[in-house]
């Protein structure tokens, strides 16, 4: 993640976004990921900004705020609040949850006493659990940011927490 | 171009990421520019290297030492011996053996690898090995040799049904769309893989995504369709990179693109990423979302196949259904149709885990029974515990029992015993699951991913969401179950699509084959399997010899008692988090349900 905490110009990333996918009205999804990428979230005005550069370059692909915050909301992986400068992801399906995953989620929601979905008040850290990502055979699995840890158990959380500014 | 006297392979797949990789090349890194080094050697990322279990790993050439087992920690030792003193570090080598998949590993008992063939034998992101392994001659049989009809006819008479899980028959499907008298038409390749535990179509996009590439363009050349997406989740990054990569060099080498082989068959490819949506894997909302909307189901008919993508016919298979057609077309339906039952041919890829010795990736021939899928081919229970359930079929599949473990393996058969063949997770549990805390885990994962669209679906699995919470919580009550099984009914019933019809499976398949364990947590408020933490308590046995260890790991001080006594724990405090079981060296702490 391109550190989120640094003011960037919100209209410049909607810009590049639009430029690297298309003005296109299914380009929609690839574009609001790429600004969630950016900033950590989708802020209010980003929202304002892809409506209005969309429009202007391509006046027959109509989208609405509304629009674009009911795919923001749809899907998982856009978010619309403000998110920590770390998040990490737990994978809670059946694989992991059947070889210990549970014991796992405690440790870490305890070491950083913080609830599925919670940002932490110092917003270092953000806390969700994720769909399966797939590496069951490494299970439980852990992301943070973009760094996966497999085979994880209770004992190492805090070890892994420690990496992270 | 600089010249290195040396280069270092670090594998970067995500099985080694997982295992810390990144950190072992950023050692590397560093510890090269500390000795001055950095000039002379190259470090690369590459993907999986050998047969090792021991991630991270790395290849030396030009002395094609493997290293396997480092951390950041063991660098800078390992970059003194063996770059400064040219010492092989024997502690961290590894002898390479011909390549195998580490989540594949070797070809296991009465496995046959059709769609696998490839997955860790050839180089994913160079399309020459693909070309080395008879890649897309398929392809150029069928431009030159084959009509679209004819080929059609030997994929139906190939017997090849639908690997998403619902098994229709796939060339049935194709003659539908090409019937259609509309144009353009697409295909669409269904690489949605959200099943918790399926990760089959991973390893394909990531070992072998040209036979993907090449099954479409068979399919688009038999259905009449000229362009393609192939719509990968986002969990998959690895994948989506692999794929892209490979779609680009097919572009090169003319696979892809206008008048291919220089015949008058124009066909292209892209890939579009998920945001994070399971039921984007149910066709009409994976189509509303390559359309760049909510991704939300639709009734059907119009199916796909007549009304798709920008309402034009658009043909959807899975990534193994498409991984399979090139094959057939160069061995030849005959071939295809002798593996399997009667109305299930080839083969199927399954994801093994839970509990079982050897968990991973396997590919077995249809007709084959569970039973030798779990103890002959992923090696049995683990720890020598007792065989309890299966569930068949992802999160909307059912749990089967001991009595169904000689059933041989096909669409029907699964269905019949009230499961289904699904994308191919099989997740194997022992005797210490609890099925009703499994149900319930199960229906928490539809509840959460129910798109909200259709009221039995949003309003009826949060229902049986609550019911099955409550039993697990003790507070069951007398006609509990049978309210479950009218919501089960009902929501099966009357959903829009196959997450609601299918999200109750799990619970009904669990009454109806371990009735008994629900009627002990309801009527006798006990959990036979020791799960469900309001039905248990934590009882600290005369054998106790007062070390104090649970006492101090204990996170709520529940645990009383004086050095060298038989400690006690409060039952009001104690949260059964289960730690004291865990830290006790002398085995006296006891589960009592």
């Amino acid at each position: 993640m391109i550190a989120p905490t640094i003011e960037r110009d919100v209209s410049a990333i909607v810009q590049e976004a639009i430029e690297k996918h298309g003005a296109k009205r299914d380009a929609l999804i690839p574009i609001l990921s790429e600004i969630n990428h950016a900033l950590g979230y989708i802020p209010a005005e980003a929202f304002q900004e892809v409506r209005k550069q969309l429009n202007a370059e391509q006046e027959h692909v109509y989208v609405s705020k509304s629009q674009l915050f009911g795919l923001a909301s749809f899907y998982d992986m856009l978010s619309t609040n403000p998110r920590g400068r770390h998040v990490i992801k737990f994978c809670e399906n059946a694989p992991c949850h059947v070889v210990g995953g549970k014991a796992v989620w405690d440790s870490l929601c305890e070491a950083l006493d913080l609830n599925n979905g919670e940002t932490s008040a110092d917003k270092k850290w953000t806390l969700v659990t994720t769909s399966c990502l797939g590496l069951c055979s490494v299970s439980p699995v852990v992301l943070i940011d973009d760094d996966l840890y497999g085979n994880v158990n209770p004992d190492q959380i805090d070890e892994i927490l420690e990496r992270y500014e | 171009m600089a010249f290195y006297r040396s280069h270092v392979l670090v594998c970067v797949d995500p099985e080694c990421l997982a295992k810390g990789a990144h950190e072992v090349v950023d050692a590397l890194q560093d510890e090269f520019i500390a000795q001055g080094l950095n000039d002379e050697i190259q470090v690369l990322e590459t993907s999986r290297i050998g047969g090792c279990d021991n991630g991270p790993e790395m290849m030396v050439y030009p002395e094609g030492v493997h290293y396997v087992g480092m951390t950041p920690d063991d660098i800078p030792y390992l970059v003194e011996e063996h770059f400064l003193k040219g010492r092989v570090v024997e502690r961290f080598r590894e002898i390479i053996k011909p390549i195998v998949d580490e989540e594949l590993g070797a070809l296991r008992p009465k496995e046959v690898r059709v769609v696998l063939r490839n997955c860790g034998q050839i180089d994913p992101n160079n399309i020459e090995d693909y070309l080395a392994t008879d890649g897309y001659q398929a392809l150029g049989r069928v431009l030159f040799e084959m009509t679209p009809e004819g080929v059609i006819d030997e994929v139906l008479k190939s017997g090849l049904r639908g690997r998403g899980g619902a098994g229709f028959p796939a060339a049935k499907k194709w003659a539908i769309t090409r019937e259609v008298p509309d144009n353009p038409k697409y295909m669409i390749c269904n690489a949605d893989e959200g099943d918790p535990g399926a990760f089959m179509n991973r390893r394909v996009l990531e070992g072998d995504p040209h036979s993907v590439i090449e099954g479409m363009l068979i399919g688009g050349y038999a259905v009449g369709a000229s362009y393609g997406y192939i719509y990968c989740r986002a969990e998959y990054p690895v994948a989506v990179e692999t794929l892209n990569i490979a779609i680009t060099q097919a572009r090169e080498f003319g696979f892809l693109g206008k008048n291919i082989l220089g015949t008058h068959f124009s066909f292209d490819l892209e890939v579009r990423v998920g945001a994070g949506a399971f039921v984007c894997g149910e066709e009409t909302a994976l189509i509303a979302s390559i359309m760049g909307m909510r991704g939300e189901p639709h009734p059907r008919p119009p199916f796909p196949s007549v009304k798709g993508v920008w309402d034009k016919p658009s043909n959807n298979n899975n990534v193994e259904t498409y991984s399979n057609v090139p094959q057939i077309i160069m061995n030849g339906a005959a071939w295809y149709a002798k593996m399997g039952t009667e109305k299930s041919k080839g083969t199927k890829t399954f994801a093994v885990g839970g509990n079982v010795v050897k968990p991973g990736l396997i590919e077995v021939p249809m007709g084959i029974t569970l039973r030798e899928i779990i103890f002959d081919v992923a090696g049995g229970i683990k720890e020598g515990r007792k065989f309890k359930a299966v569930q068949t079929g992802g999160p909307m599949g059912g749990c089967l029992t001991e009595q169904h473990l000689d059933l041989p393996l096909d669409y029907e058969a699964l269905s019949k015993a009230g499961s289904m063949m699904g994308s191919g997770g099989l997740v194997v549990m022992d005797e210490a699951s609890c099925m009703v805390d499994i149900a319930r885990f199960f229906m928490d994962f539809t509840q959460a991913e129910s798109c909200g669209k259709c009221t039995p679906c949003r309003v009826g699995t949060r229902r049986i969401l609550e019911l099955l919470q409550k039993i697990c919580d003790g507070k069951g009550e007398d006609g509990d179950l049978e309210k479950l099984e009218d919501l089960c009914f009902e929501v099966s019933r009357n959903s829009l699509c196959g997450l609601g019809q299918g999200a109750p499976v799990p619970v009904i398949s669990t009454l109806r084959n371990f009735r008994a364990e629900y009627e002990a947590h309801i009527y006798e408020k006990r959990c036979p399997a020791k799960v469900c933490k309001q039905l248990i308590s934590m009882a600290i046995q005369p054998s106790c010899t007062g070390c104090m260890v649970c006492a101090r790991n204990c996170p709520v001080e529940a645990i009383r008692g004086e050095r060298r006594q038989v400690h006690h724990i409060d039952e009001n405090t104690c949260i059964r988090c289960g730690i004291c079981v865990q830290v006790c060296n002398f085995n006296a702490i006891a589960v009592e349900s």
